[in-house]
């Protein structure tokens, strides 16, 4: 009798997102009602694996300000079909329309504050750009070098050992070994994230050791013009970090201000935390990246800050 | 099914005529009376079974004894109920293996205690919910936590998540009914993370 419980588990999990995620066939639906009939075992395992899985819906959709009711559709709409409407390049400035795997001109990639956008290449690699950012690439036949002007991508690669995959940030280098990562540059400094494969990252014209390092996933690399450190973040970090992939913003212990600071990276709206207190306080949460009267809306409902406009903006302070 | 170790109370005959509850019934009685004790039910378990590698089976067993009674009729008060098969079951495996069951009893007296307190207010249930919601996805490993997010947040089918992720469609059923299972787990089991917040 030992681990029967945990298979029928599994096989329940498994025939929940057979019926959930894929098109079933009359075959299908008998074979799911033989297995109930099968036993009580069965039907149990199943009622509850639904029961929960019903449970995270309501939540997805519930949003973070948590008000008793079920949510109106309309409130969550909007974010939802940004969400499955962001694939495609809107921006391409340079010349011509030239097909990008074959003529050596470079072009650009933007994507505005609160933008998001997907740009895909005829050699299979994706690269997704995040609000506020630019890239510029040159992929020919032979040779594979796109630039981070500014902001945050994260980077599919199709590894092609013939033709390495470059990104270049300023002078930082990453050269791709087979690989995903993230790449954040700000003014001063450069961030790059291993997700899968293995990568290098170097600075050109740099020959010292310390400027140099070979990424495996869950590196994570902080470069500035004078020095490099690199640190292992856990899994659960690096995937709060990507959480903009899917339009969200993945707080847990953030701190009021921090988290004010990342939503006006994707928003003309900017959120102003008033006083030390306030921007100290810590919070968890789930928030659509254009989500700031939500977000505003929680830390009123759950901390009970003042939450007043001030022109476009909007200023949270400690109530007195 | 004749020798339930609860059928010290049983039920009289006049309720016997109608009383045959529909699938869905006991369905809709499981899953709103008895799987909200899942956490203190795994922990009255683990304090009282040696074996960490049973305590699925023993859950497994008490969730069949308790829905097989309700579909006669519903006991009430369910927690009562789960809590004194439970017990139970344990001294039905324990004579089988000649222990005397001293502690189980006591335990479930003091555990009763802590069944009566009140509920917390909805709101705070709500807010507590999207909290564990959070904090067990952040948990899946991160392929099983894409394809779930992916499905559940951008709403795409099996074959659309295999497609975006690059991976076979069976590959994709795996990661989905991983997390699906992780999921339910730890919705059910794992303590509130903010527990000594609230007021």
């Amino acid at each position: 009798m030992n681990a029967r419980a945990n298979e029928i588990d599994s096989r329940a999990a498994w025939w929940l997102q057979r019926r959930e995620f894929w098109e079933r066939s009359p075959e299908d639906e008998a074979a799911f009602e033989s297995w109930m009939n099968e036993s009580e075992a069965h039907r149990i395992a199943y009622w509850r694996q639904s029961a929960m899985w019903s449970r995270t819906e309501r939540l997805a959709a519930l949003g973070p300000s948590a008000p008793e009711m079920e949510p109106a559709p309309s409130r969550v709409l909007p974010w939802m079909l940004r969400i499955a409407a962001v694939i495609g390049v809107i921006a391409a400035i340079g010349a011509g329309a030239a097909n990008l795997s074959v003529r050596p001109q470079d072009r650009v990639y933007s994507t505005p504050v609160g933008g998001h956008e997907t740009i895909g290449f005829a050699d299979g690699t994706r690269i997704e750009l995040n609000t506020d950012t630019i890239v510029r690439a040159r992929m020919t036949t032979d040779q594979r070098l796109v630039w981070l002007e500014k902001g945050e991508a994260y980077f599919q690669v199709k590894h092609d050992p013939a033709h390495p995959f470059v990104v270049m940030m300023g002078d930082h280098r990453v050269t791709d070994l087979g690989t995903e990562f993230l790449i954040d540059r700000g003014a001063k400094k450069v961030e790059v994230a291993l997700i899968e494969g293995r990568a290098w990252f170097d600075r050109t014209g740099s020959k010292t050791a310390s400027q140099t390092a070979l990424l495996t996933p869950g590196d994570d690399v902080v470069a500035t013009a004078q020095s490099m450190s690199v640190a292992k973040k856990p899994v659960a970090e690096l995937a709060a970090e990507l959480s903009w992939r899917h339009g969200l913003l993945v707080f847990r212990g953030t701190t009021l201000g921090q988290a004010a600071a990342q939503f006006n990276r994707y928003n003309r709206q900017k959120i102003v935390v008033a006083d030390a207190k306030a921007a100290a306080l810590k919070i968890d949460g789930t928030f659509p990246t254009d989500g700031v009267e939500v977000f505003t809306d929680a830390v009123h409902n759950v901390f009970g800050l003042r939450v007043q406009s001030r022109g476009a903006d909007v200023v949270i302070s400690t109530a007195q | 099914m004749a020798e339930k170790p609860e059928s010290g109370r049983e039920n009289t005959d006049l309720r016997q005529v109608d009383a045959a509850m529909t699938a869905s019934e006991v369905e809709a009685w499981f899953v709103r009376e008895v799987l909200p004790l899942e956490a203190m039910l795994m922990q009255y378990l683990r304090r009282n079974w040696r074996d960490a590698g049973e305590i699925e089976d023993l859950r497994q067993e008490i969730y069949i004894r308790v829905c097989e009674a309700a579909r006669k009729s519903i006991p009430a008060p369910a927690k009562s109920f789960v809590f004194v098969t439970a017990r139970n079951l344990i001294i039905d495996r324990l004579r089988k293996v000649h222990v005397i069951p001293i502690e189980v009893m006591a335990d479930l007296d003091a555990l009763g205690v802590a069944l009566d307190q009140p509920g917390p207010e909805r709101n705070a249930i709500a807010r507590d919910e999207l909290r564990r919601l959070q904090a067990a996805l952040d948990q899946l490993p991160p392929r099983s936590r894409e394809a779930i997010l992916l499905g559940r947040i951008d709403g795409l089918t099996g074959r659309e998540i295999a497609r975006r992720m690059g991976i076979a469609e069976t590959t994709v059923s795996e990661h989905l009914a991983n997390g699906m299972q992780a999921l339910t787990n730890m919705l059910l089991r794992d303590p509130d993370p903010r527990d000594g917040e609230r007021k």
